[in-house]
């Protein structure tokens, strides 16, 4: 699996995609793969406030529940309501499925986050 | 297989090396290193429904039996259990329970009569200490001798509707012959004398085999039961997609449905509790309990919004006070539904009726349903 050059990346398995002031984010194929067939996400509203860090929704596989840990903080812009009745799009192409875009608070906060390449070799050194 | 409950490293089937082989996700379970899924089967859902409609393999060896033989091998068998083990037949299965003082759980368990004087009891994973101390304590005044004979077998489950053609491939057995809770005793896959249960934990018909432990020989069977399998798409299951089958068909799981705080009369087992015995351990409170009433009761539960009851969450009713608490819930698979076990009150448990179960500090609303949630057709 080849994980987005144009993505940053969280120890928690989340990645964001920055255009402007708007931030994409979703969960990674490794992420997924892990939780196994996933049955239910619970996320934030729009206009819901997010913190760097923090948790702000749930993604359930049948086994376990997941917290989703913010990449930055922001206010959610949308949230992807396919998911709702099809939560099984994120095992399937998780990289193409997003859970909420956000408008960034602070910016400088992406400089935390992790390259692809840190992010695989974060992987690999976890024996992931 | 190691015995040894000191151990503080999982314990492993003989089937280990096999399930790594295979790319299975492994997993602690009750102090065991087990398949969950098998990726390569499609994962946790397309095992699930692999059972439901064709065949699934799963390695069931972590699973205790402890043996009972001798001239009061049956009066032992009759004082430690709950159901009426005189009405056995050779080659008989029985689903039972053993009971402490209190007539709450010691486990569930399935008796097999081998002959006269003569009786196995395959017995959960996670209490297989503890049933074998209770077991041999409590059979001492008998003339009979208990064995923990758990590291005896690797233990296969082939399970769904075309598990009996999958196996009758690899068995001069004649499966048809052998009905719903019955055992024989065959060749499989060239190994003589294998005991073969129509038995399982799924919901499902299905049988159980006891395989001598050696790893080739397990390994070899495992591998033939896949290939034989095949035309009917039988995958390899993890203990995951065991969880959410037998969660459809209320099976009860130790520590979930039944456990030392909960009673045969709360958990519905009434079928299997034969108070005409003249005497077992549990009885007495048994009756005392049932002139008392029962106040709580096991209940499936339909989410009607959206969330998924796990173990442990409380139920709230209308009035927002906590009633109860689930014991196992889950997406289930095979009904497309989310669904759950929960104690609540008797009066709370009735069709149709709406509570809430607090997932997270929200509360989603959920109904009583009947239960089983899945029961499979007649053949």
């Amino acid at each position: 699996m080849t994980y987005p050059n144009e993505f940053r990346y969280t120890k928690d398995h989340e990645w964001i995609k920055v255009e402007g002031a708007a931030g994409t984010i979703g969960i990674t194929h490794y992420a997924q793969d892990s939780l196994g067939d996933v049955v239910f996400v619970e996320l934030p509203a729009a206009g819901a406030e997010l913190a760097a860090g923090k948790s702000f929704g749930t993604v359930e596989s049948v086994k376990a529940v997941s917290d989703l840990y913010a990449p930055v903080s922001g206010t959610v812009l949308e949230v992807n309501g396919e998911l709702a009745a099809a939560p099984e799009k994120i095992n399937q192409d998780a990289h193409h499925t997003w859970l909420v875009k956000v408008q960034l608070k602070d910016p400088a906060e992406l400089n935390r986050l992790l390259s692809a390449a840190d992010y695989e070799k974060f992987l690999q050194e976890e024996g992931q | 297989m190691q015995n040894s409950p000191a151990s503080s490293s999982p314990r492993r089937t003989p089937l280990y090396a096999v399930h790594r082989q295979m790319g299975a996700r492994m997993a602690a379970y009750n102090g065991w290193e087990m398949p969950i899924e098998y990726p390569g089967s499609g994962g946790l859902i397309a095992e699930h429904l692999a059972v439901r409609t064709g065949v699934g393999i799963f390695d069931v060896s972590h699973m205790g039996d402890i043996r009972i033989q001798g001239p009061q091998a049956l009066a032992a068998v009759q004082h430690i259990t709950i159901n009426d083990a005189s009405r056995l037949a050779v080659n008989q299965c029985q689903y039972s329970a053993m009971l402490y003082p209190a007539g709450t759980f010691v486990d569930d368990l399935i008796l097999h009569k081998l002959a006269e004087d003569d009786y196995l009891i395959a017995i959960n994973a996670g209490t297989r200490e503890k049933d074998w101390a209770w077991v041999s304590e409590n059979v001492r005044g008998f003339a009979c001798r208990a064995e923990d004979v758990g590291g005896s077998f690797t233990q296969i489950a082939i399970q769904g509707p075309k598990a009996i053609h999958t196996l009758q491939k690899l068995t001069d057995a004649d499966l048809s012959q052998v009905k719903s809770y019955w055992f024989t005793h065959g060749t499989v896959c060239g190994l003589k004398n294998i005991m073969i249960a129509r038995t399982g934990y799924t919901a499902e018909d299905g049988f159980e085999i006891y395989l001598p432990p050696e790893e080739t020989a397990g390994a070899r069977v495992w591998r033939e039961l896949r290939e034989a399998s095949r035309e009917f798409g039988g995958v390899y299951c993890g203990l995951g997609a065991r969880n959410t089958l037998r969660l459809e068909g209320k099976l009860p799981l130790y520590g979930h449905e039944i456990s030392a705080e909960i009673t045969v009369w709360e958990a519905g087992l009434h079928r299997v509790c034969k108070l005409e015995k003249p005497e077992f351990i549990g009885k007495a409170a048994l009756e005392q309990l049932q002139a008392q009433g029962v106040k709580r009761t096991l209940a499936g539960l339909e989410m009607v919004e959206p969330g998924i009851a796990r173990d442990g969450y409380k139920v709230v009713d209308q009035a927002g006070q906590a009633i109860g608490y689930v014991t196992s819930g889950s997406y289930a698979p095979f009904l497309k539904k989310n669904i759950a076990l929960a104690y609540v009150p008797v009066a709370a448990a009735v069709l149709d009726n709406i509570v809430s179960v607090e997932i997270r500090g929200r509360m989603v609303r959920a109904k009583i349903v009947p239960t089983p949630f899945y029961k499979r057709g007649r053949t």
